[in-house]
């Protein structure tokens, strides 16, 4: 037992024996932290009192002492449970030091090469509503073509992260192999089945864009749709094929659908963070997301998505409820 | 030296017989106020464990001395179904859980070595030791 903690704990105590003041007793309460900073239990705080009384009046009734003695056998168990979650406290900073590492190794594995294909302008945003995103974009650039995938997997944090690594390596081994939009799902989803527990779900939108024949072409696994922007008619038109969701089942069938993008076109590809925006009143209406896209048309692929998602994100009080991600391919005008 | 004595645990008064032999050996051994009942509630949680999951078993307490250090060392052994996954009960957050082991990470904290070993189906045997400083 540090002595001079009891040496203090006596003269504050004496002190306030005699005076009862208030003084006295916010000396006391600001000494006690003395006992938290040493890390002494309960049950030796009372002991301590006991001693310091003890020297102070040594004449008291017995049952004085005894009643102080039955209160240090009360305080063990208070004094174990405070140690413990001393101990899981601990237990959970390191965690979350395991997870910011994480984080990093995850950013750093997650890596894509944003493609610069011929007339095509490329914009992008991906932000985590948590620590840890569950949206993963991956570029695929061959020669006259650029593609995209835009994936979200049902769930958020280290699940969904553990499973977009896999994602990216079976994308990774795609490089030389037919990346048609339908083909690419279907390798995707016979590798997702294959690796992945019955409760995960991965929605994806794989888009390719053409630059000799200005082609997007495009699937989905159960994704949102994408929305084209039609620059001679200035509206919007939903993209959307049919297709199961990623790992639900291994013969499925992707649909593969295109469409040619004008000069000043652009194809916008979205998670649910986006489509789903809410505020206080509900659900951002998908026009109004129209709109925000249309205000800035004549804006760069980058532009028009950071826009969208400072507008958004400050309509939710820049309170992310999911992850966010925007790709925005657009043609440029020559 | 080794000086001891033991005490059957069957039913749960003979949690308490262990535990007032504890605490008169702590006493004897010259741990303080604080030190006893720390001793006395491990005493009691192990004796507690045979208690309600082994049925039967015993606590011996024997007052210790080595280089120069005295103390007391509790041995609590069964017969009974024995704890299958140790790493888990010795967890903190599984004290409260209840189930065999419980409270194990507790006596760890009150005393100052301890070891368990325990066989499925065989039984267990905790010794724990506190040496007085």
């Amino acid at each position: 037992m540090p002595q001079e903690v009891t040496k203090q704990y006596k003269e504050i105590m004496s002190k306030y024996l005699e005076s009862q003041s208030e003084e006295d007793l916010y000396v006391g309460q600001q000494f006690s932290r003395r006992f938290i900073e040493k890390d002494i239990a309960p049950e030796d705080v009372i002991s301590i009192h006991k001693s310091a009384l003890f020297e102070l009046h040594p004449n008291l009734r017995k049952q004085v002492w005894d009643s102080l003695d039955f209160l240090i056998e009360m305080m063990i168990h208070y004094g174990l449970t405070m140690r413990e979650h001393q101990s899981l406290v601990r237990k959970q900073e390191a965690i979350q030091m395991e997870m910011n590492v994480a984080t990093k190794v995850q950013d750093t594995l997650l890596k894509t090469v944003e493609p610069d294909a011929e007339g095509l302008d490329v914009g992008w945003i991906s932000q985590p509503a948590h620590q840890m995103n569950g949206d993963y974009i991956y570029f695929l650039n061959q020669e006259n073509a650029s593609s995209v995938a835009v994936a979200d997997v049902i769930g958020k944090g280290i699940p969904a992260a553990l499973c977009m690594s896999m994602i990216k390596f079976g994308m990774d081994g795609l490089q030389n192999e037919n990346s048609s939009p339908d083909n690419v799902l279907g390798i995707i989803n016979r590798i997702v089945e294959k690796s992945v527990d019955d409760s995960m779900f991965i929605s994806m939108f794989y888009g390719k864009y053409n630059s000799i024949t200005s082609t997007f072409s495009y699937a989905s696994a159960g994704h949102e749709p994408a929305l084209h922007f039609s620059s001679g008619t200035s509206a919007f038109t939903e993209l959307d094929a049919r297709g199961l969701l990623l790992g639900v089942k291994k013969e499925a069938i992707y649909d593969e659908h295109s469409v040619v993008l004008e000069e000043g076109d652009f194809v916008v590809m979205m998670t649910d963070g986006v489509t789903e925006s809410r505020t206080e009143n509900g659900f951002i209406e998908m026009s109004a997301i129209k709109s925000l896209l249309a205000e800035k048309k004549d804006e760069s692929a980058q532009e028009i998505a950071d826009y969208v998602y400072s507008e958004l994100s400050r309509m939710q009080d820049y309170q992310l409820s999911d992850d966010f991600t925007i790709v925005i391919f657009k043609k440029k005008t020559v | 030296m080794n000086l001891g004595s033991s005490v059957e645990i069957i039913t749960e008064w003979d949690i308490v017989a262990a535990r007032q032999l504890g605490r008169n050996e702590a006493k004897q051994v010259g741990f303080g106020t604080v030190d006893q009942a720390r001793i006395t509630t491990a005493i009691s949680e192990l004796a507690r464990n045979i208690y309600l999951y082994a049925g039967k078993g015993k606590i011996e307490i024997e007052r210790i001395s080595e280089a120069g250090l005295v103390g007391i060392k509790i041995i609590a052994s069964d017969e009974g179904p024995g704890i299958p996954d140790l790493r888990k009960v010795m967890e903190d957050g599984f004290t409260t859980s209840g189930g065999l082991g419980a409270g194990m990470p507790g006596v760890k904290r009150l005393m100052d070595e301890f070891k368990v070993i325990s066989e499925v189906g065989e039984g267990t045997t905790i010794i724990t030791t506190k040496w007085l400083h």
